[in-house]
């Protein structure tokens, strides 16, 4: 068994007019398999990836918001969000999906993954990663 | 390559996998689970039907681990192991059991 | 005149060099990841309800709606659907996309 690594994934695009954050969330959920130490940080545009309330069925594109709720079934309970980015898009964390994880150690009891941060708690973030994955 | 069914031809990828997943219906599921050699009983319409439910709210085919915990939590303790969901679908409830769903084939998965 | 312009704000010019570089009376429509320009309360709302007073903006519908941006957009930007898209291009002489 190797050693567990740090994995960070860093997304910055907005969703939907590039297949960055749709490629992003499928390695991510690739990677989850493989019982690493799962990050993820959403930055500049890419907070727009989780906010909540999208319709994709005009534009006839599939709808990923959904896989993002998923998230805590794959464990992944570790999730940035620049609060910078967000006030320069008029955002807030309650525009943002209610992501959850459920800890089997307290009898599946709810607990938010997303955390907003401010730029400097990121850099340290970032310096702590030992495989940073960019999108 | 397409499978028959009642007359009308679906089409597969080359693994196997419908196409579309709107093409689905349960005589599709007996077609699909006769090319893997399984005889649908009781307990695998419920993993299959399961792994419907699941995609329609996700979006997306559970890998192996998190099928398991959500079965456990959803259809009880003693199904919600590789053991059990192994027993049913000898080639990986994942990969299986998804093509019997119509479903893609469950990211991550080779 | 109609400009188009599919790029967000945050991440690329666009936006600001069809501002500049477009006349009182044109229209300008926003799509794909630029609809993200027509939400209240962002770094660049200012710059589009400037561009407001003298120029008509647009937004596809569908974009705003995909992106989960139904409930910001900014009030006097009408929202058009593709037909309002094609309306829209057949109605002026010319145009030209910012990308």
């Amino acid at each position: 068994m190797s050693e567990i690594k740090k994995f960070l994934y860093v997304n910055r695009k907005a969703p939907y007019g590039t297949i960055y954050a749709w490629e992003s969330l499928e390695v991510v959920l690739i990677g989850a398999a493989f019982d690493q130490d799962v990050t993820l940080a959403f930055v500049d545009d890419g907070v727009y990836q989780i906010v909540k309330g999208t319709d994709t069925a005009g534009i006839e594109m599939k709808n990923f918001s959904p896989t993002y709720t998923a998230l805590g079934d794959y464990d992944i309970k570790k999730i940035y969000v620049e609060k910078e980015s967000l006030e320069k898009r008029g955002l807030t964390v309650d525009d943002l999906l209610d992501l959850k994880w459920e800890d089997e150690d307290e009898d599946w009891a709810e607990k938010d993954s997303i955390h907003v941060v401010s730029s400097a708690e990121l850099a340290d973030i970032m310096d702590d990663a030992d495989i940073t994955l960019s999108f | 390559m397409p499978i028959e069914v009642n007359g009308v031809s679906i089409a597969t990828d080359e693994e196997g996998y419908l196409e579309d997943l709107s093409a689905w219906n349960e005589d599709v599921a007996k077609v699909l689970a006769d090319t893997e050699g399984l005889d649908m009983s009781n307990d695998h319409w419920e993993i299959v039907n399961f792994l419907r439910e699941y995609y329609e709210e996700y979006q997306i085919a559970p890998a192996v681990r998190v099928l398991t915990k959500a079965v456990g939590k959803k259809l009880g303790k003693e199904k919600g192991t590789s053991k059990y969901l192994y027993e049913l679908f000898p080639y990986g409830p994942a990969k299986q059991a998804c093509k019997i769903a119509g479903l893609p084939k469950p990211t991550g998965c080779v | 005149m109609l400009h188009t312009v599919n790029k967000s704000p945050f991440e690329k010019d666009s936006l600001a060099a069809c501002l500049r570089m477009s006349k009182d009376g044109c229209a300008i429509l926003l799509i794909e990841d630029a609809v993200y320009a027509a939400t209240d309360g962002t770094a660049v709302s200012d710059q589009i309800k400037e561009a407001m007073k003298t120029k008509s903006v647009y937004a596809l519908k569908p974009d705003v709606d995909a992106r989960g941006m139904s409930g910001k957009v900014i009030d006097g930007i009408e929202l058009i659907d593709y037909a309002g898209f094609v309306s829209l291009v057949a109605d002026q002489n010319s145009t030209q996309s910012w990308l």
